[in-house]
């Protein structure tokens, strides 16, 4: 069943459809620091993540902090996450730091998974992981993965794609022990592209 | 050396992204790792990094940088020692 | 009901060999594929070593007879190729037949030829070298070298990759999705990962020594490894020789740093542990490991501390294949899959070179010597940044 869903698009932050934060910032960078500081999160390695870490950890923060993830353990707790410019963002940061000296903070975030890795540690999650890139948010492939990971299992699942002011998040839970919508494509076609369509920020 | 440790305190704070913090907020001897600002290894490798691109110095062995990275006061003096010598 | 997944076959190129059974002869003659960089164009050659594969790419188009393309795509397309070939698989068209490959550098080999006169001047560079630049791409171009059209997917979980595209093609298999998996991954040495990983001071000016006292950091490598995985259905109909299965596999999350792993490897114990219950096996029915063992200070106390853990005293015979390969990032996975297959059809075992002393506090020995011995089980690890860890345990069928 999908308990709950988190959209960050157009500097908005969507929980459950309902906008829990707005800001008019110039930059991405700007919005997720507003965003970070309006949300009262205290975390001090936000600071230190590139963009798509910060998205992803922002949505997940929404999520696993509304829903009652702490009946899971941690190993019971999977994560399935896709996009389409993988780490490209970061990439081009590192590229263009390598002029000089290659930086070790921004290599570490050239891989797209690493937005998985920094959700793992905040919230303890030590289950499965998977990361996918395509081009577009294909429906049906969460529907089939996610239907694979162990019936048992809390499972945080969704797009997050980061790439200079494109900012287009879309993660959910999936769990079989709530009650929720049922965990089919159709749904999570229409939880995607409901109320803010698939604009690009 | 008041001097050089006020600039390090900044160069810190940019080249390691802690934003939440301001210079003043640093002790100069206040533990950068662990248990003071909670630092980590990719840490020490950026300040490494600082230490080449800001100083001209470099540090070739990573395994000396728990002893040099212990706090702004213990850079600061690494970076006069190395200089005097250069 | 869950039926039985059987790897029909495997295929390999990187350093020591390109192919399969050229990678045999050089672990029997203890042969280790680790140099200095002659085809990178960086200020690292005769610095770093590095695991290179010894073809250039205008060879590795002739012999998968595909135009030039990039690097990694290439590797890809000749280790998958070779997999298929060996599976004596006449038809995949008549199955629904999947590719799964994992990749983390993609076309980037090319898109840093392009960026040398780009950067200079904006209206120069060849476009050409940058159209394969994203990860999927690589992937793309070998599904259509091996007309692969039903299911095609990328993953890229770091250095843990492509053991998931085959715990993803087996699931699939599994749970009645699709008949046939060509699954592994490829990765080219490009100077992106090589200064990266300099950056993170974890490369070995020497050649690495994993799992040693004296290990000092990881030399990088490239390469391609892909298995051919079939369903129960698809063995008998084809009456394919196939006496490996996938067993067990589990994917965990180490929840503690971007790259470091746990001092107490808490994810890859749990990765082995869960892998072994899923195989339904006890640790000691593990004949072999295939160790991630980059050579990292890290990672080989990280995981030495785990599998001790997990296997108590009685240790299976170890080793790190990546002492004769290098560390091949997204191909690592694959091709050891591919050498854990080798290991159980060809009864044998693999040595670690440049052993010399055990770790303290830790003390396990590897395997130091080519060995014919009986192996039924082999588990394979691999742990990628981002704390993601993979086991995976092929067994004789």
């Amino acid at each position: 069943m999908i308990t709950h869903h988190c959209r960050i698009v157009n500097k908005t932050i969507i929980v459950d459809g309902v906008v829990l934060f707005h800001s008019d910032a110039a930059s991405l960078d700007d919005f997720l620091l507003d965003a970070y500081k309006a949300l009262k999160i205290d975390y001090p390695k936000f600071y230190k993540m590139d963009n798509l870490s910060k998205a992803g950890f922002l949505a997940a923060e929404m999520l696993l902090k509304k829903s009652p993830a702490l009946k899971y353990a941690g190993e019971k707790i999977s994560l399935v996450l896709a996009n389409a410019h993988a780490s490209l963002d970061t990439d081009m940061k590192y590229a263009q730091a390598s002029q000089s000296v290659p930086s070790p903070a921004l290599f570490v975030y050239t891989l797209a998974n690493i937005v998985a890795g920094e959700i793992c540690i905040r919230h303890k999650i030590k289950g499965e992981n998977a990361f996918f890139v395509s081009e577009t948010f294909d429906a049906a492939l969460f529907e089939s993965y996610v239907s694979m990971i162990p019936a048992d299992h809390l499972c945080l699942a969704g797009w997050v794609d980061v790439m200079g002011k494109h900012h287009d998040v879309f993660l959910y839970l999936q769990d079989n022990a709530s009650p929720g919508k049922p965990h089919r494509a159709s749904t999570l076609n229409e939880l995607y592209k409901k109320e803010y369509g698939t604009v690009n920020g | 050396m008041e001097q050089l440790m006020a600039n390090l305190k900044r160069q810190i704070i940019e080249a390691l992204n802690l934003k939440h913090l301001k210079p003043e907020d640093i002790g100069d001897d206040q533990p950068l790792f662990v248990e003071g600002l909670g630092l980590d290894s990719i840490d020490a490798l950026e300040l490494i990094v600082l230490l080449q691109q800001q100083y001209g110095i470099k540090m070739a062995n990573p395994q000396d940088g728990p002893k040099v990275f212990k706090s702004v006061k213990t850079i600061a003096e690494f970076i006069q020692a190395n200089k005097a010598a250069a | 009901m869950k039926g039985k997944v059987y790897v029909a076959g495997a295929g390999a190129i990187c350093a020591i060999g390109n192919s399969l059974p050229e990678t045999l002869r050089a672990f029997q003659n203890k042969t280790s594929g680790i140099g200095h960089i002659t085809s990178l164009d960086t200020v690292h050659k005769g610095v770093l070593p590095v695991g290179e594969v010894k073809l250039s790419n205008k060879d590795l188009a002739l012999i998968t007879k595909h135009k030039s393309v990039t690097r990694t795509a290439l590797l890809g397309i000749h280790a998958a190729q070779e997999a298929l070939n060996s599976s004596g698989l006449k038809d995949i068209s008549r199955y629904r037949t999947g590719l799964i490959s994992a990749t983390t550098v993609g076309g980037m080999d090319l898109t840093e030829n392009f960026f040398v006169d780009f950067s200079k001047d904006n209206s120069k560079g060849d476009l050409n070298d940058v159209v394969n630049h994203e990860c999927g791409r690589s992937t793309e171009l070998i599904a259509d070298a091996l007309n692969i059209r039903h299911y095609v997917s990328t993953i890229n979980t770091a250095c843990s990759s492509s053991v998931n595209s085959i715990i993803f093609g087996t699931k699939l298999i599994q749970h009645g999705m699709l008949d046939v998996v060509v699954a592994g991954g490829t990765d080219a040495l490009t100077k992106f990962t090589l200064n990266g990983f300099n950056s993170l001071m974890i490369l070995d000016k020497e050649p690495c020594r994993p799992f040693d006292a004296t290990r000092n950091g990881l030399n990088l490598g490239e390469g391609a490894g892909f298995v051919v995985l079939v369903s129960q259905k698809v063995l008998e109909e084809q009456k394919l020789n196939a006496s490996v299965i996938v067993s067990g596999f589990a994917n965990t999350n180490d929840a503690f740093h971007q790259t470091a792993s746990s001092p107490e490897g808490r994810g890859s114990f749990n990765a082995m542990k869960l892998a072994l219950e899923v195989a339904n096996l006890q640790p000691a029915d593990i004949d072999y490991i295939n160790l991630h063992g980059t050579g990292t200070v890290n990672n080989d106390q990280s995981e030495g501390t785990a599998v001790k853990r997990m296997f108590g005293d009685t240790l299976p015979k170890l080793s790190s294949t990546k002492s004769f390969t290098g560390h091949t990032l997204g191909a690592c996975g694959g091709l050891e899959a591919a050498f854990s297959v080798m290991a159980i059809e060809k009864q044998c075992v693999f040595p670690n070179l440049r052993f010399t002393q055990a770790m303290p506090d830790i003390g396990i020995v590897p395997q130091t010597e080519f060995q014919s011995t009986k192996v039924n089980n082999v588990m394979s690890n691999s742990f990628g940044f981002g704390g993601n860890c993979s086991s995976i345990i092929f067994s004789k069928a």
